[in-house]
This record gives C-alpha cells, structure tokens and sequence, in this order.
C-alpha cells in the first residue's frame, strides 16, 4: 500500500492523524458480468494498492488457470467468493469490497445485473449512498440500465456515476459518448437523482479510472476515483427532526436507566425535549453517556445511550423524537414493498414487519400495483413473486413509528419476515400512512387502549384465520409478538386441520398465554404437549382421536 | 452521517449490532479468540453497554496449543471487565492426542476449533455467538452476513443466508438453530490498527517485536512456546526478534521479523510491508477455497 507512503515511512504519528479525519463512502456497482463491472472493482482495489503480494501471486495463478483475458491478469478474478461461482464465472450474490485512500474509506457493495437478482441489488443498494452504473460504451443503454436505475433511485440514491466503459473499443469517440449521456439524462429525469457524472472509462486500460487519460482529451471532468473521493453525499441528516430508535434499555442499578440506540436524524442536547412516539409522554435528555465521558451533543449516526429528566415509560421498540416533529404514528400505511423470496406475497397472511423502531405482525391487505422494473409501468397484480415490486397497503397489529422514506431511508424502512420458516421475504419503504378504514369495534378498541395505557391494555382478539399457517413445513401459529391479554377466534380450517390427524406448533410470547390457549383446547376437546424452549413456551395442540401426522414437533419442544 | 470520521461510523455500527443481539435473543455469548480483532470487538461490547458489563460471557475454545502469553492475556481482560469466562477443551480430541504435529493442520483445526466450537455452542445452548471475523480477510468472507444464520448442525448454507437491508436484522430463528454475528464486518486491518491506537485498546504483547526463541520451518518461523515443539532434523533455536501479525496456535502461527515494538511502528510495518494477513496462517493455504469448506462445516 503506497499512499503517503513518504509520510508513512518518515512521521507515521503525522499520518495516523491525518487518518483519523478520513470520511466513509459506501457505493454500489451496477452492471452485467459483460459490463466489466469486476474488472473495474478489481481496478479499483488493485489501484488504490490494496493487493497485497501474496494475493498478487494467487491472483498470478488463477488469472493463467481460469482467467478471462488469456493469461493476462484477470482483475476479476480478485473478486468472486465462493467457489463454485468461479467456476460458473458469474457472481450471484451482494459482495463487500474495502479500499482506502488517503481522503476516504470506501465500502463497495459489488451485486450482479441479472434480472432474477433484483433482490440482490436492493439489498446492496440499501446501504450505499452513491450507484456506479456501468454502460458498455458500444450498446449503449440497455434494458438493465433503465432497470438498475429505476431500482437505486427507490431505494433512495440519489447521486449516479455513468461509468461509460470499454471507450478502447469505440476508439474514445467523443460523439457516442455525448449521445449516451444525452440518452441517459433524458431517461433518469423522471428519478429525482441530485447529480449524475458521466465518465468515459476502460477498466480494462485503466482510462479515467484513477488519472486522467490521454485518450480523452476532450473530457475535461473528474476520474472515477476522483469523484468517489469528493463526491458530497451529505443529505444533512443533522438538520433535520431528531429520531432514536430505542434498541435496549440499559439498567444496570436503580440509580441508572439510560436507552440506547442510534440516532436516526437530527441532534440532540442535554436539555432537549424529546417525546415517545407510542404515549406521545415527553420529557427531556439530562446526559448523553457514552464510556469516553458524557456528550455535549449527539447526532445522526452515533451510537449513544440517553438518560431523561423524568421517569416515563419507554422501551425497546419506542422511538424518541424531537417534541414539535413526531413520526408518522399508525398502523395503516402505503409501502413499496420489493418481494425476495421464491414463495410469492400472500395477501391478508400474517407476516412479522420489522422496523428500525419494533417488531409487530402484520398484513399486506391489498397491493394497489406492480410496477414493471423493465419498462417502468405499473399494472394491477393480486400477488408479487420473487423480485417483483409493487405498492401495498399494510396494516399493522399495533401501530408502529414511522416517517416517509424519502424523508428517512432509517425510519421509513422495514423488513418483512415470514411467521413460519423466519425467512426474510421482503423489504419495504414507506410511501405515506394509509387512511384508516375502521370497523366500528376496531375503534372501540382502540380506544380502549389510549385511555387505558401501558399495562392493562384491552383483550386482544386472534382471529386464528389470520394466525394459522399451514404449510409444507407444518402448522403454526405464532404469538411470540403477542403482548397482553388474547383471546381465540377459531375459524373452521383450524379445526379441520386438527380432525385430519395433523398437530399444530403454537410458539407462545410467555406462561401467561397458557390460559387462553387451554381454554381453546378444553372447549374443542384437543390434547396438548408442553415444551420450554428458552424464555418462551411453545405448545403443540392436537387431536388425539384422529392424529395420523408423523410431524410431532419435537425440535420445538426443547427436545 | 455527516462529519462523522470513518472510524467513527464504524464503531457505531458495530455497538448497533452488538445492541441489537442482546435485545433479541436470549443467550448470546461472545467467542474470544484473544487477537487484536477480538479486543477491539470486546472495546466495543463494553461501549455499548457502559455503564453496565456486556451481558454476555466471553467463550474461548482452547487447542492447548495457544501462546502462553494469550492466555495470560485473556484472564486478564476478562477479570478486568468483569465478564464471565468460558474454557472449552475438545476433550476427545486431547484424550486421542491430536495435534499440530501428529494429525496435520487441517484436521487438527477440525477437531479442536471446530469441533471444540460446536460442543461447547451445544452444551451451553448459546442461540447467538458473536465472532471478530471481518470480510476483508479472505475471499468467501466478502458474501458472509453479519448476521449469519447456522442450521441446528451449524453448518453454514451459503445458499440459506437471509438479505440484509438497511440496518434492519432478522434474528429470528427455531430451536436450536444459532446465528453467528460479525460485528467487524465492514472493518478492514488498518481500521482495527488505527482504532486501536485512537482508543489505547490493550493487545497481547507477541503483537509487539521481541527477541523470542524460533525454528525455521517451511520458510516460516516458528516461536518455541513450551517444550512440545520438537525440533527436526537439522532444525535449530535462534533468538531472533520477531513479532506476530495474526495470533492462533503458536506452532501454526508464524513469526515476522521485525523491531517494531511500538504501536505507531506496528502499523507502519504494515503499510509498508505487501504480504496480506492471513499469510501467516497455515491453515488457509491447505487446499483452494479452504477457508470456504471450514465455513461450511461450521468453523468461524
């Protein structure tokens, strides 16, 4: 590694803190094994010299055994993982690539451009704050091109690096170069991106990737390293409404109660008023502790641990917000949701959605469209497969803390996870809260709840059509989210299931959802088997007359 | 994010992770291989719980073969931050003797990492173990999670590993399945070097050159740690003075030369020297992709 290597071997105490005031920059590429995308990653790393020798002679090797590039180094070749995708010579899944120079550390979120891998560039691009979107500069832009754009600017980038590359072919035609980003430009103006750079490249030469290259003399912008060295992606998340989500309360004695979390936007100073989402309750920050000493101010991206002035009810799951701009507080709301999974959305099923702030069940009741990540149109759909998007309506168990995430890509994000296998089958971004179509109990209940407060809350109806699900893997119901008082609505495929002969796997929260759960059995005459399974209880219910299922759920039984 | 260093970031993120493990399940453990990525995790650990110890133990799965200045090292940071520590001895594999020497690298870690690993997560029915790996370090890291999920086997599907969005992790899991969690993922050697010096992050001293007592051995040099390191022909004690730049079984764990015997200099050592870490590990070289099947048969 040779940046500021002079500073390096003459005053390394200069350097270290030179070091120290470096930013962070994490970034995707975008693009087709064809694109050289990994070539230029490899580029990239091999430039900034974070090759070291002895992968320098692994890579020697492997360029001659499997190389590309006929025994010359195959700069590629740095990056595939996993074996068996060296030997098909793609990549199928999001890799993580570091390098450094002296002005930044850079984080690379390297995923592949197929189509059936939309998952996988969502997932790369939900941390990165710039995408390099790769052209080849003899095609032009292709399908995947409007499709690799459309995806970053909903998951919210908004600066764009047009990496024209393998300019050598075209003979560094300045024209075509023009044209493609006339091309572009015209075709992303509807995507709200704050700045796009198109830069001519050969990843493969090494043109405008780290210097300026003398075969285009007539682009006179940034290299790529150097744009990704100075590219101001601060969308000033300290400016705006402060957000914590609380991770854990931290009480170690009585004399100490502190709630930690990272702040998701704004600043916040002892002194400050802050107000829960759940109780609308406010109170003020008396220290932010941290162990290198109390803080003067935290700010968005900190880590930090808040003590109040006031003892008031907040736990994990709450958010803390500046007093005059709450969140979004609801459990109705607009989402796009982009489907990961090879088992397709099932409308009004019971999903787990995880945000920054809780984890509360919950349902897609109706999807309003599909949008069409090729062509950018929207069409009705019932369902979404894997990698399909679309935009739903949600409604959650409990309401949840939210902001639009345009506004908040922390606090207006979630995750959708399924009940039975716990696979993570969806992302989701918030549009807006829904409006709230109410039945009248659901109202009274509700009310219930706000005048009622913290500990005694209203009885919960489960309505076991919602919580039932039955699959290949078995039956469930899962009430481990359940805070409170429930009660059982059976529906008639739950005591099918049981007449036929199968078990069904009820994952409780704690002992005290015993009662409810034998009181269904004793009414339906079922018998049941107990298990404790760390803190929690799961129960399987059954039908001892009828039983013929093999499946006795012993694994979830502690056994 | 604005204003914040890299470093800064960094740490944040980690504390996140390590935050939301104990919210979420019930019994994590931090394994504690007493490297320098492990003292910057554990540095981490406690910052996010200050004022409180991390709620975790710390669980160090002993070859027997470890240098003797580890595990001085490793008592006493545990006392020191007043965290539960946890030994565990593959027993069987010391019962049939298996060593560096006898077996050759490649089982030998088999038995007394991974398989000393995997007894000691079942026995104490740990539902999440955090791990200092970070995916700079070798090739089929770069894909790892950070939250990485184990079959009840705990073998690693590299085909079953969940997407990860945004900071949200899914820890859900059934009975008896675990999810190892790396908290320095995103973390490469220089910033755990530069982290360390910033925040004074106490390391075992092999880290720092040392007049010490080697073998030459395959182009690598050994230290003597005891008196089971048996000399080959033609083999000889030198005292040279070297350092370590990665730390595990001294008889698999080559010595550098070097005098650098100050942090600054450490770290300076490495950014002028062009040899990447794990080099100095013998088991990574033992066939292609070998880190990748470790994986797979549930080593970290």
């Amino acid at each position: 590694m040779a940046h500021q290597s002079e500073l390096i071997e003459k005053d390394i105490l200069a350097y270290l803190k030179s070091q120290e005031e470096k930013s962070l920059l994490r970034f995707i590429t975008c693009g087709s094994v064809d694109d050289g995308k990994s070539t230029l990653i490899g580029r990239l790393l091999w430039d900034s010299k974070m090759v070291f020798e002895d992968q320098l002679a692994a890579l020697e090797a492997d360029s001659k055994k499997v190389g590309t590039q006929g025994g010359a180094i195959d700069y590629a070749l740095l990056l595939d993982g996993l074996q068996a995708e060296r030997e098909q010579g793609i990549t199928i899944d999001v890799a993580y690539r570091y390098f450094s120079t002296d002005k930044r550390k850079f984080i690379v979120a390297d995923t592949p451009g197929h189509e059936q891998y939309t998952r996988n560039m969502v997932t790369g691009a939900s941390t990165a704050q710039v995408a390099v979107i790769l052209i080849d500069a003899r095609k032009g832009l292709l399908t995947q091109t409007r499709r690799h754009s459309y995806l970053v600017s909903l998951v919210g980038i908004r600066h764009i690096v047009l990496a024209i590359n393998k300019m050598d072919l075209i003979d560094f035609d300045k024209q075509k170069f023009e044209a493609i980003r006339r091309d572009y430009e015209q075709f992303a103006a509807p995507l709200g991106f704050v700045s796009i750079a198109a830069i001519p490249i050969s990843a493969l030469g090494g043109d405008n990737i780290i210097e300026a290259s003398a075969n285009t003399p007539w682009y006179e912008g940034p290299t790529l390293m150097h744009y990704l060295e100075t590219v101001q992606v601060e969308d000033d998340l300290r400016g705006k409404p402060f957000r914590l989500p609380v991770q854990w309360v931290n009480r170690p004695h009585l004399d100490f109660r502190g709630f930690c979390g990272t702040v998701a936007a704004g600043t916040i100073h002892p002194g400050d008023e802050v107000r829960v989402a759940s109780s609308g309750r406010t109170s003020r920050v008396a220290r932010i502790v941290t162990m290198n000493g109390d803080l003067p101010e935290a700010t968005a991206g900190q880590a930090v641990t808040l003590t109040l002035t006031d003892e008031i009810d907040v736990s994990r799951g709450d958010l803390f917000s500046s007093f005059d701009s709450p969140p979004i507080h609801t459990r109705h709301l607009e989402a796009h949701l982009v489907w990961l999974h090879d088992e397709p959305l099932q409308p009004g099923r019971s999903y787990l959605i995880k945000t920054a702030s809780a984890l509360t069940p919950g349902r897609v009741t109706s999807l309003k469209h599909a949008v069409d990540v090729n062509t950018l149109e929207q069409k009705p759909a019932s369902a979404l497969g894997l990698n399909e998007i679309g935009v739903g309506l949600l409604e959650l168990d409990r309401p949840a803390a939210f902001d639009p995430y345009r506004q908040s890509r922390d606090c207006g994000s979630f995750i959708v996870i399924d009940r039975f296998t716990n696979a993570t089958v969806a992302a989701g971004m918030v549009i807006t809260a829904a409006p709230e179509i109410l039945q009248p109990q659901e109202l009274v209940s509700m009310a219930d709840e706000e005048t009622a407060g913290g500990s005694d809350r209203a009885v919960r109806r489960i309505n076991l059509g919602e919580y039932f699900i039955s699959g290949d893997e078995g039956n469930l119901v899962d009430l481990s989210e359940e805070r409170g008082e429930i009660e059982f609505d059976v529906t008639p495929a739950f005591l099918h299931t049981l007449a036929r002969g199968d078990r069904v796997l009820f994952r409780l929260r704690d002992p005290g959802q015993l009662p409810p759960v034998a009181q269904l059995a004793y009414k339906h005459g079922l018998q049941c088997t107990f298990g404790r399974v760390g803190d929690r209880v799961n129960l399987v219910l059954f039908n001892a007359s009828a039983i013929t299922s093999p499946k006795d759920y012993s694994g979830d039984m502690g056994l | 994010m604005s204003n914040l260093t890299h470093l800064q970031q960094l740490e944040a993120e980690s504390i996140h992770i390590i935050r939301e493990v104990v919210a979420e399940f019930s019994n994590p453990v931090m394994l504690y291989s007493i490297g320098k990525d492990s003292a910057v995790m554990l540095h981490l650990a406690r910052k996010a719980f200050y004022p409180a110890p991390p709620p975790f133990p710390l669980l160090h799965v002993d070859t027997t073969w470890k240098f003797r200045e580890m595990i001085q090292f490793r008592d006493r940071m545990a006392a020191e931050c007043g965290l539960d520590l946890i030994v565990h001895v593959n027993e069987e594999g010391v019962q049939q003797g298996v060593s560096p020497f006898t077996h050759g690298s490649a089982l030998y870690t088999d038995v007394m990492k991974t398989e000393g690993l995997k007894q000691a997560l079942d026995k104490y029915k740990f539902d999440a173990a955090f791990g200092g790996a970070r995916r700079d370090e070798e090739k089929s890291r770069a894909k790892e999670r950070i939250f990485s999920f184990r079959s009840a086997h705990h073998r690693w599907d590299p085909k079953s590993q969940r997407p990860e969005l945004w900071n949200l992790y899914n820890t859900r899991i059934k009975p008896g399945e675990s999810i190892r969690v790396f908290p320095l993922s995103n973390w490469t050697e220089l910033d755990v070097w530069q982290y360390i010096h910033l925040e004074n992050i106490p390391i075992v001293p092999l880290y720092y050159a040392a007049v010490r007592p080697v073998v030459e051995r395959d182009g690598m040099l050994i230290m003597v740690d005891d008196e089971r390191l048996e000399l080959k022909q033609g083999e000889k004690v030198e005292y040279r003075s070297v350092r370590f730049r990665t730390l595990g079984c001294y008889p698999l764990t080559a010595a550098v030369e070097s005098t650098a015997d100050t942090l600054p200099q450490i770290i300076q050592e490495m950014l002028l020297t062009r040899t990447s870490e794990r080099q100095g590990r013998l088991i990574d070289h033992d066939q292609a992709g070998s880190m990748e099947k470790k994986k797979q048969e549930g080593y970290f």
